[in-house]
């Protein structure tokens, strides 16, 4: 299992900071505080790293391997932002028959990220849906607003180029 | 109370009590495999799935707790292949490369698939998941590829270390124990205690394995290779050969280490008895000239490396002694490398330790008195047994040996540092012959208070006018309690002592295995402890400043203890280290 520090960097502004603070303060002697302190904390971040998931665990006084585990286990919580470019794979049933999957795997390859993932520069996160209501249009997915549709692996090239 | 038949067997028992320890109770062994009394109760792995009458479907003995009138059945058909598919299942993800497992011959997975009769491993095929071996740390590796992920190593690092840089990641078939951001183990802040390979069923994780070191330095003829064996060594390396647990086999192990070809066999105990000469002389100064207290010790490797993690304001406190295997390397590689007439690069110190931590110690900054590192190789009492049995030793039928002079003269005081208490009495001893001038006789009752098992003790002795208010803490869970009291100013000790295992080295991470079956029900730690104790009562010497060897190391070199010699040699220095 490689090593998941996201290679985004990350910054916060001093107002992300104390609502962070404030919610860590308002869970932390309650039990099972973690949870209710992870989602407000991706409501506020987007997204759980590391930086905030240690002031997490120095907050609730809890290990920083507890607080992963959590975040790891559930998939409401994302390690990585999301970037300017969000693409989602379809996977529902007709658009995975239709080969949605092989377009799925072939953006990996050529972002180089895995799913749930954001590449380094901040500009595409990828990640996997379910049935978006247009099966006729099989394979499908999407950027931002935009919609392909009946695409190939071999289109996702000349696609990502749009947005270079 | 209540009532219950189990096989048919009527039984008795506290409300509250489990189907597995009222099956106990009975002398009926149900089978567990992630189930470790009080730490990990958490009934994950249905090895101990049992057949209740009137329920639903089979129920896991470990956590399930016992009703008036119920009807239990240990072993019916239906228990016995439930238990079997449930161990074919584990298999179908198992790295079966068994030969060649560290733990072949003791694995608690092994066992069980030949008690329940697997006949074929690939019962059920499938994808596995694909792992790397994580080697990063100095004292261990994870293999995740023989993980059967019964979270044992999450509990002891969690809940008796306070430490918890391990856990279980993901999910469902992804699901892995590793740490935060899949950092590696060496990048994290683990303290090396071992608690995690001593709590593992299986070879997923192993201390790392530095025997090829040693035979490769005992065939150079051009070094001169001694041993050095800690306190705890002896309590515990006879459960390997047989031997009921709390046999003291010191004889045999010298024996055996002298057959396997060291130079020279010498006792840890003797630097154990020049610690308490140096720590003992700290202590007295820190308090007559108002230095930082309360004093703590050091000896502890994993204790010394979770203050630098996790207490770094703390290290102010922490003893400037180095451990005792460190001061046995120093004092070996100069004063006796002189008496020999050997340039101290010719000599190779191997050390055989109960724990894993004094693989990271040897590697530490400020520990080369002789310019070389004090400790070359420093081996568990696992790899010693193993080293015994590639030797093609008969262990049980060798004689009884003494240890080698001028490094192997000991008293009783050095031998009880292998348990929890044994470093703050064998202080004491010394301590109170020298404040008040004179020469006590050792009684087990001055300082029982001091002894046992217990996580945290405490005690205030009054010794030549002084009050000496002393805390004991074993398992860094139990130490976090004492050392918030202690940053918060709410306690008032002079002297603590901390070890990071519970119940001190005996019960060390570089131990004999036992599994869950003898951990759950038989107190390790009192046990092994007997050995130690009842070979400081046969020794005629019994305080370190007794200790004649001791005596002329500092007539002929060191002087006298917190000599400028005493420190360039015997003490050290500490770093704070990040704690994520």
């Amino acid at each position: 299992m490689a090593n998941k520090k996201p290679g985004v960097a990350f910054h916060d502004t001093p107002e992300q900071a104390a609502q962070l603070q404030a919610i860590i303060e308002a869970h932390k002697n309650e039990k099972g505080a973690l949870m209710p302190v992870l989602q407000k904390a991706q409501d506020v971040y987007g997204y759980l790293p590391i930086e905030v998931q240690t002031t997490i665990a120095e907050g609730l006084e809890i290990p920083l391997e507890e607080v992963y585990g959590v975040v790891t286990f559930y998939a409401q919580f994302s390690l990585y932002p999301k970037g300017q470019y969000k693409i989602s794979v379809c996977l529902g049933t007709a658009c995975y028959v239709k080969g949605s999957g092989d377009i799925y795997d072939r953006l990996q390859q050529v972002l180089g990220i895995s799913g749930g993932e954001c590449t380094p520069d901040g500009k595409f996160s990828l990640e996997a849906c379910r049935c978006i209501g247009a099966c006729g249009l099989a394979p499908v997915m999407t950027i931002n607003e935009d919609v392909y549709g009946k695409i190939t692996p071999d289109d996702v090239k000349d696609i990502l180029a749009k947005y270079a | 109370m209540i009532n219950l038949k189990i096989n048919n067997i009527p039984v008795s028992v506290e409300p509250g009590t489990t189907i597995l320890e009222a099956a106990r109770q009975l002398g009926i062994n149900i089978p567990t495999l992630c189930y470790l009394k009080d730490i990990n109760e958490i009934g994950a792995c249905r090895i101990c799935t049992v057949e209740v009458k009137g329920a639903k479907g089979l129920l896991p003995a470990c956590v399930y707790p016992v009703n008036e009138g119920m009807e239990v059945f240990t072993n019916t058909k239906k228990v016995l292949s439930a238990r079997k598919t449930n161990l074919e299942l584990l298999l179908s993800v198992h790295n079966r490369k068994c030969l060649s497992c560290a733990r072949s011959g003791n694995c608690e997975f092994q066992k069980l698939c030949n008690d329940y009769g697997i006949s074929d491993e690939d019962a059920f095929q499938g994808v596995k998941n694909e792992y790397t071996i994580d080697d990063s740390a100095p004292h261990m590796i994870r293999d995740n590829s023989k993980c059967v992920l019964c979270r044992r190593c999450v509990a002891v690092c969690r809940k008796w270390q306070d430490v918890g840089v391990i856990g279980p990641n993901e999910r469902g078939f992804l699901t892995h124990i590793g740490s935060a951001f899949e950092a590696d183990l060496g990048d994290v802040s683990c303290v090396s205690c071992g608690q995690c390979i001593v709590a593992c069923p299986t070879g997923a994780l192993q201390e790392k394995d530095c025997t090829d070191k040693v035979w490769e330095a005992l065939s150079d003829t051009s070094k001169t290779v001694i041993v050095q064996t800690a306190p705890a060594v002896r309590a515990a390396l006879g459960e390997v050969f047989g031997y009921p647990m709390g046999t003291d086999v010191e004889g045999k192990m010298v024996a055996a280490l002298r057959r396997i070809g060291f130079a020279k066999v010498f006792d840890t105990n003797f630097a154990a008895d020049l610690t308490i000469m140096e720590e003992a002389n700290e202590l007295v100064e820190r308090i007559q000239n108002g230095g930082v207290l309360p004093m703590i010790t050091s000896c502890s490797p994993g204790w010394v490396k979770y203050c630098e993690h996790y207490f770094p304001d703390l290290i102010p406190n922490l003893s400037s002694c180095k451990s005792p295997q460190q001061m046995f390397g120093a004092v070996a590689k100069t004063w006796y490398a002189q008496q020999l007439g050997i340039d101290p690069k010719d000599m190779v110190v191997v050390s055989v330790m109960p724990c894993t931590a004094k693989k990271f110690e040897i590697g530490r900054d400020d520990q080369s008195a002789a310019g070389v590192p004090d400790v070359d190789i420093s081996i568990t009492t696992r790899e010693l047994a193993k080293m015994i049995h590639a030797a093609g030793l008969d262990f049980n039928s060798l004689p009884d040996e003494e240890f080698d002079a001028p490094l192997g003269i000991d008293t009783g005081a050095g031998v009880i540092f292998g348990a929890t208490g044994g470093v703050m009495e064998a202080a004491l001893r010394t301590a109170r012959d020298w404040l008040t001038g004179e020469d006590h006789p050792v009684e087990a009752m001055t300082f029982s208070a001091v002894r046992g098992t217990e996580g945290i003790k405490e005690a205030s002795y009054e010794i030549g006018g002084l009050t000496l208010k002393v805390a004991v803490c074993s398992g860094l869970a139990n130490a976090k309690k004492v050392l918030k009291a202690i940053q918060a100013g709410t306690a008032d000790y002079q002297f603590v002592e901390i070890m990071a295992c519970p119940g001190g080295c005996v019960n060390g991470g570089g131990q004999p295995f036992q599994p869950a079956s003898v951990r759950n029900f038989v107190d390790i730690r009192a046990e092994r402890a007997k050995a130690l104790y009842s070979n400081d009562e046969r020794n005629t010497l019994r305080k370190s400043h007794d200790n004649p060897a001791i005596q002329k190391l500092y007539d002929e070199f060191l002087g006298k203890p917190g000599s400028h010699k005493a420190h360039e040699i015997l003490h050290t220095s500490y770093v704070a280290r990040p704690k994520y």
